[in-house]
Order: structure tokens, then C-alpha cells, then sequence
């Protein structure tokens, strides 16, 4: 670099600029944090749906599907579920219930949790919860 | 090697070597599971065998960064580590730890293995990359502040350089991001947004202040350049990885329930996370140019350099091919992130450790400075294999999550999710054949360990030293 640039200038460029965006990136939080109530349906979240969310981790969903399209890539993305199995949570609750224990073969199966009906509907209320948050229209189309 | 007590390294770099295996053989089942579904199902569905995968990834990068950080922070400090007793007690706590994190996830149900490890008390596991218990996770943040404790001691008495500023800056800035995997509120966006603040300012964030330390760390030493430059260098590239990167989080910030402006701010300062990529590769291969002398270590050169590419090619192109909202929209979370996923991590992580590990082994090992040239010619082999194999396996990824894009959401008659994993399955066919190639790499980097022969010394003043050629042309 040419000698009219020196180290401490770079150095300053370094912590100043960081500080500046540290302090942006606080304020676009905080920001963030007011507009949420409108977007988050967290009005909707009960016990049951902080139920569905522990049985949602503990399973470790999310080691396979995408939750609005974070996670892994090899099952459907369930951030729209509920709303692909024609709003119902009895059929989300009936194709979890259904998973051969043994898996299909030669194909991707999902396993057999041995949830109770508890948890069940919880980890359905869950994912209907998950449908009504304001994704910004994504996913594109109901495929997910 | 200067300094005794660098040789608390070794350990911590022989465990990350081991655990790469693990991560590589998990990837191999995983990619099968992709095309023979019921491949080791239900004994070892591909949910358990991703969390092996990837949080072995994460442990054994970790033992790197250690392993680098006790190496390389006596030679910058010009003065012995403060406990070399602390890194091998906390070497063994962190593998005990890491290796019953993964029988646990191997071994039993993830949901018995939370209830037996008290998950309800404070729940943490299940979400993405931070499915240890909570209790490894209390663990990695014991580990974490003994070994801060023992280096920023050790700086705080020694030298301070730029090099060993940076990197404790990465390495504060590691632990303390990690401190948010312990808030997971039962709001989805809110935990969504935190989560992010673990994953995304680790790897576009600190982990690269980490890694442009260990970078100009190796090319002080092989190039002989004087440190001024590289200091000046180093802090415009880091400057540019914060100002770019931390606004940057807004890329992920797109579909998650977060307000729409994020699409803006994310597109357009993520849209520049490039640059401190470009620049690193302008830097390597600046600094290995204008060289004042060859080192015999002819492999720890190649990695420095391969790094840097790579890094630019898998974080930086990658990366920017998808992170425009716009783009994003019909590519989040398809096969075009694990495409980007795995050329950035081997690039800018995988590379960066295995550039230290070639660096500093030699000296471990109790030679002089390099390995034979038999030793090195096959470690040389070893990077080809791995990294030629890793940009297929990108390509032949990013062939598949073209394909799912267009037919799962862009085409008229939009496809279910399943039916186009059926359709694109040739490509994650390749991606395995590929992945074979990446696993016969790594073992002829193990290899090339126990390879002898007549190890390369340094050339001494006035000795048949090779020309230096920066000096033999007018600068």
C-alpha cells in the first residue's frame, strides 16, 4: 500500500469503523425489537406453543427440515407445514403419528418419535403458530 | 521451536486432525443418505449423523484455533505460555467433553439424551449447530475462559504485536458471541434472531479476525516481510470483514418474521463481505511475491495461499451469489446454501488450521523448520485431492440447488419438495463421488505425517540459498 496510507490509519479505520457499525447494528436491534409485536404473532404463543417448541428441539427437528428455511435440507420445509396439509393440525399430528418404526425402504423416512397426544398437538399448535408469522411472503409458493 | 511451552500444541492439533475424520466419514453417510434414504436407518437417521458432522466440524476447527493460539502467541509475545499445565488439562477436558457429546448424540435417542442431561432446566439443545446439552455448553464456556485466561495473560506480559491483538480480539469476541446460545425464548423470530448472533458473527465475524491472524502469523514467518507492512494490511482487511460483516447479519434477517428494511441492509452491505476475501488473496499472494526469502516449508506456503482463494471463492463468491433479497427469496434454505456452506467453511476454516497445523508440526515434531520433501510433495497431493474434490463438490451442490430452485419454486407447476430431491438425485450422486475423492485426500494428508526421509533446512546467509526473487527485481 502506498506511504501516504500508514499503519495507524488502517488501525483507526479498524476500531472506529467497527465501534460506528457495533453501534448501528444496536440500534437497527432495538429497532427491530419495537417493530416485532406487529409481525411475531406473539400473541399467539401459549403454553401449549412453548410446549411444541421444547418437543420441536428435543427431536431435533430441525437436524432435517428447514424452519422457515433454516436448518437442514433433507426433508420439506415445515415453516408453511400446516397450511400445506390444508390448515390441520390433526393431519400433521396423524402423518407424525404414522412413521414406520423400521422406515421405507430404500427411501428418506422420517423416524417413529413415540410422542404422546400432548405432545403431539403442542408440536402442532407449534407449527401453526410458526405458518402465521410474517415471513415477508416467503416461501414463494405453498411447496415451501 | 523457540519457545518450550508451544508444545502444548501438538495435542490440540493432533485431536483436530483426528476429529476431521470423524466430520469427513459422517459427510460420506450423509451424502449416501441423500440418495439410498434408508442407509443405516433407523440406527443412525441423518438428523443424528448431521449433528456429528457439523459439530464436529466446530469442536475440531476449535482444537485449531487453540492449537494455533498456544503455538503461535509465545513467538509474538517472545515469551513462554503462562500455563502450559492449564492447556493440557483443558486439552483433555475438551475432548472428553466433545467425544461424550458425540457417543450421546450416537448412542441414544437426542430426546433421552436431553432429558438425562436436564435440558428443562435451562433449554438450550435443538436448534441448529448448538444441539450440545446445556451442560457442554456450560463446559465449552469453562474451557473457553481458561483458555483466554491463559493467553491474554500470556500477551499481557509479553510483546504486544498486531498479530497477537487481533487474535485475542477473534478470540474474546468467540466466547462472548457464544454466551447467546444460552437465551432461547419461546418466540421463534427472537430466537431466530440471537441464534444468528452465534453463528453469523462467529463465522463472518470473529472467526475472521482468527483467521487473518493465523494467516499473517504464517506469512511473517515463511516470507520474511517486514511486519509493518503486513500489520497494515491486516487491519484494513479485518476493518473491512466488521463494517461489512456486522450489518451483514441482516442477510439472514430476510424471511424470518424480521421487518422487511433488513432486505436492504442486508443486501447491500453483505453484497461487500467479499471484499476483505479479495483483499486476503491480494495480501497472500503480495506478501509471497515480494518474499525476502524462501522457507523450506513449501506446503505451509501452498495452504496460505489456498486458504486465502478459497476463502474468497466459497465465502465471498458463494456467498454473494445467493445473498441479494431478491435472490435470496427463491434460494433460502435450498441446496445452494450447503453448496456455499461447504466451500466457505473448508476455504476460510478448514484451510486456515490446516495451514498452521503444516506450518508448526515440523517444529513439533523436533525438526528444524520443515518436513522432507517426500513428506511435503505428499502433503502438497493431499491439498489438491481435498480442495479440487471440495470445489466439485460445490459445484455438483450448486447443480442440484439450481434444479430445486427452479422446480420446487420458480417453475409454473411447482413441484413438492420430495419429488424434486428424486429429480436432482444424480448430482448428490456425484457430490458422494466427490466426497470419496475428499476422504482419499485427507488420508494422504495423514500420510504424508509418516513420511521420513532428510528433512529441509533453512537456508543460512551465504549457504545455496534459493534466490530471493523479490529482491533480484526492482520493487
Amino acid at each position: 500500500m502506498s506511504g501516504g496510507f500508514t499503519k495507524s490509519m488502517a488501525r483507526n479505520i479498524f476500531y472506529g469503523g467497527s465501534v460506528f457499525f457495533i453501534l448501528v447494528f444496536l440500534a437497527l436491534t432495538f429497532d427491530t425489537g419495537k417493530a416485532l409485536p406487529e409481525r411475531d404473532k406473539r400473541e399467539i404463543i401459549n403454553e401449549q406453543v412453548a410446549l411444541g417448541k421444547i418437543v420441536w428441539e428435543e427431536n431435533n427437528c430441525i437436524g432435517c427440515h428447514t424452519l422457515l428455511g433454516e436448518g437442514a435440507y433433507f426433508a420439506p420445509e415445515l415453516g408453511n407445514v400446516y397450511k400445506r396439509f390444508g390448515n390441520s393440525t390433526e393431519a400433521i399430528k396423524a402423518f407424525i403419528a404414522s412413521r414406520p418404526k423400521e422406515g421405507v425402504p430404500g427411501r428418506r423416512s422420517m423416524p417413529q418419535f413415540n410422542l404422546s397426544e400432548e405432545e403431539l398437538e403442542a408440536v402442532a399448535q407449534f407449527l401453526k403458530y410458526a405458518s402465521e408469522i410474517d415471513t415477508a411472503d416467503w416461501p414463494p409458493n405453498i411447496q415451501g | 521451536m523457540q519457545y518450550q511451552s508451544q508444545a502444548v500444541a501438538k495435542p490440540y492439533f493432533i485431536a483436530a486432525i483426528a476429529l476431521f475424520v470423524g466430520q469427513v466419514l459422517f459427510g460420506l453417510i450423509l451424502g449416501l443418505q441423500y440418495v439410498v434414504g434408508d442407509f443405516l436407518f433407523p440406527e443412525i437417521p441423518f438428523n443424528v449423523a448431521r449433528m456429528v458432522h457439523t459439530n464436529l466440524l466446530i469442536v475440531w476447527l476449535l482444537f485449531g484455533f487453540m492449537g494455533a493460539s498456544y503455538f503461535l502467541v509465545p513467538e509474538e509475545t517472545e515469551t513462554e505460555l503462562h500455563s502450559p499445565k492449564l492447556a493440557i488439562l483443558l486439552f483433555w477436558v475438551f475432548l472428553v467433553a466433545g467425544v461424550l457429546t458425540v457417543l450421546g448424540y450416537l448412542l441414544v435417542p437426542y430426546a433421552t439424551l436431553a432429558e438425562i442431561t436436564g435440558n428443562s432446566l435451562l433449554p438450550t439443545m435443538g436448534r441448529e449447530f448448538l444441539e450440545q446439552p446445556t451442560i457442554i455448553k456450560i463446559g465449552i464456556v469453562v474451557v473457553a475462559l481458561g483458555f483466554l485466561y491463559n493467553i491474554t495473560i500470556t500477551v499481557l506480559k509479553g510483546r504486544k504485536t498486531v498479530v497477537s491483538t487481533i487474535l485475542l480480539i477473534g478470540l474474546w469476541g468467540l466466547a462472548l458471541m457464544f454466551l447467546f446460545a444460552f437465551y432461547n425464548p419461546d418466540n421463534l423470530v427472537l430466537d431466530k434472531y440471537y441464534w444468528w448472533w452465534v453463528v453469523h458473527l462467529w463465522v463472518e465475524g470473529v472467526w475472521e479476525l482468527i483467521m487473518a491472524a493465523i494467516l499473517a502469523f504464517i506469512l511473517i514467518k515463511t516470507t520474511g516481510v517486514d511486519r509493518e507492512v503486513v500489520e497494515k494490511w491486516v487491519y484494513v482487511i479485518i476493518a473491512m470483514t466488521l463494517i461489512t460483516g456486522i450489518i451483514g447479519t441482516g442477510h439472514h434477517y430476510y424471511w424470518i418474521g424480521t421487518p422487511e428494511y433488513w432486505q436492504w441492509w442486508g443486501s447491500i452491505f453483505s453484497a461487500l463481505e467479499p471484499i476483505p476475501f479479495f483483499m486476503m488473496v491480494i495480501f497472500a499472494f503480495n506478501m509471497i511475491n515480494r518474499r525476502r526469502r524462501d522457507h523450506p516449508n513449501k506446503a505451509a506456503v501452498l495452504w496460505a495461499m489456498g486458504t486465502a482463494v478459497m476463502a474468497f471463492l466459497g465465502a465471498g463468491v458463494w456467498g454473494f451469489m445467493h445473498t441479494l433479497a431478491p435472490v435470496n427469496y427463491y434460494t433460502h434454505g435450498s441446496q445452494i446454501t450447503a453448496a456455499h456452506g461447504h466451500m466457505a467453511f473448508y476455504g476460510a476454516y478448514a484451510m486456515i488450521v490446516m495451514a498452521i497445523i503444516s506450518y508448526a508440526m515440523p517444529m513439533l515434531r523436533g525438526r528444524e523448520a520443515a518436513n522432507s520433501d517426500r513428506s511435503q510433495v505428499l502433503e502438497m497431493w493431499s491439498f489438491w485431492l481435498m480442495t479440487v474434490a471440495m470445489v466439485f463438490i460445490t459445484l455438483f451442490l450448486t447443480g442440484a440447488g439450481i434444479l430445486q430452485t427452479w422446480l420446487q419454486r420458480v417453475s409454473e407447476n411447482p413441484q413438492p419438495f420430495m419429488q424434486v430431491q428424486e429429480n436432482i438425485a444424480l448430482f448428490y450422486w456425484m457430490r458422494e463421488v466427490a466426497g470419496v475423492v475428499f476422504l482419499i485426500g485427507l488420508i494422504v494428508y495423514i500420510a504424508s505425517f509418516f513420511v521420513g526421509g532428510e528433512e529441509r533446512r533453512l537456508s543460512r546467509a551465504g549457504g545455496s540459498a534459493a534466490p530471493a526473487p523479490a529482491q533480484a527485481r526492482k520493487e
